[in-house]
């Protein structure tokens, strides 16, 4: 049988970036406020957990501006949305053997 | 394989819980729908006893008038009673809303926040903008009755971005507003109860099931 933990993904070993992608699937976007909010995190943390996900292109990112300000929203790809689903489902499996 | 996270377990709780605090308005308080409900009996309280003088004839004879102004006369009063009922409903849900995302340590003002108002908002303009357009055509009978069926659709659209209890009551409503459109004399009756006792109900209903034992702890 094949092992379950090597669909686990290394890059949601990370609880905070589990949130973020957790926070992304169910949301088509979300802003970088809005995420701050939902995890608790401070500014700086959380956009090198955000540039992370987006290096590997398991997020995108994209900027409007809204008035004067700049609005970073985050987005999850095609791509991170599949991993996210392994990840899932190696967890359930890791969870039924026990 | 050692990492931050070690228990599967609490990986898909912690999954769970943002998944759902992300997705849903989840500071809608039940007390903003009691007093949404409470306005609205003092509102309709009013209109019945001082606007119509608890009169049958009077407001028989309103609903069939053939020249109404919402500027001067019962016209003005009840638009007036109607705003302030509206007023107060939307700066209570407001302010319960802050107060319970306070309590729980969460922001109030979110993506979702912004879905969910929008997603009220258009329903519940186009049957503002109707309502107007009833007045003006005489229409008044039909006004209790396109204002619960409007409210109703927009709460069955809220719904989908918080509590199920708000489906539902979008559905009585609309059921309530179909009644009055078929019942017309009893339109302010079937008003009375979808925008006073219904709210007061299902504002309870959410009241003791998700925030009261919160309370105790």
């Amino acid at each position: 049988m094949k092992n379950p933990i090597s669909n686990l993904q290394k890059v949601f070993e990370s609880r905070i970036r589990l949130g973020i992608m957790s926070a992304l699937m169910v949301n088509d976007t979300l802003d970088f406020n809005t995420l701050k909010g939902y995890l608790g995190l401070t500014d700086g943390n959380l956009a090198s957990h955000l540039k992370a996900l987006e290096q590997q292109e398991i997020i995108a990112v994209s900027k409007q501006f809204i008035g004067r300000k700049t609005s970073t929203s985050y987005k999850a790809t095609g791509h991170g949305r599949e991993l996210f689903r392994r990840h899932l489902a190696a967890l359930e499996k890791l969870i039924n053997q026990k | 394989m050692e990492s931050e996270s070690t228990n599967p377990n609490n990986d898909l709780r912690a999954i769970r819980d943002i998944m759902e605090r992300s997705s849903r308005f989840l500071s809608l308080s039940g007390l903003a729908g009691i007093f949404a409900g409470l306005y609205a009996l003092i509102g309709a309280f009013f209109a019945w006893f001082f606007i119509f003088d608890s009169d049958k004839e009077r407001f028989g004879d309103f609903l069939r008038s053939t020249d109404v102004s919402i500027t001067s006369g019962i016209g003005l009063y009840l638009s007036l009673d109607a705003i302030l009922v509206l007023v107060a409903a939307i700066l209570g849900a407001a302010c319960f809303s802050r107060r319970k995302a306070r309590l729980a340590g969460q922001p109030v003002w979110t993506t979702t926040t912004r879905r969910l108002i929008i997603h009220v908002a258009i329903p519940l303009l186009t049957g503002g903008i109707f309502i107007l357009i009833l007045a003006l055509r005489n229409h008044l009978e039909l006004v209790a009755s396109v204002m619960l069926i409007f409210y109703g659709l927009s709460l069955v659209n809220a719904g989908k971005f918080t509590f199920s209890e708000i489906h539902y009551l979008g559905l009585t409503e609309i059921a309530l507003g179909i009644l009055a459109g078929v019942f017309v004399s009893q339109g302010l009756l079937l008003w009375t109860i979808g925008f006073g006792l219904m709210h007061l109900l299902y504002g309870s209903i959410m009241y003791y099931r998700y925030e009261r034992q919160k309370k105790v702890e």
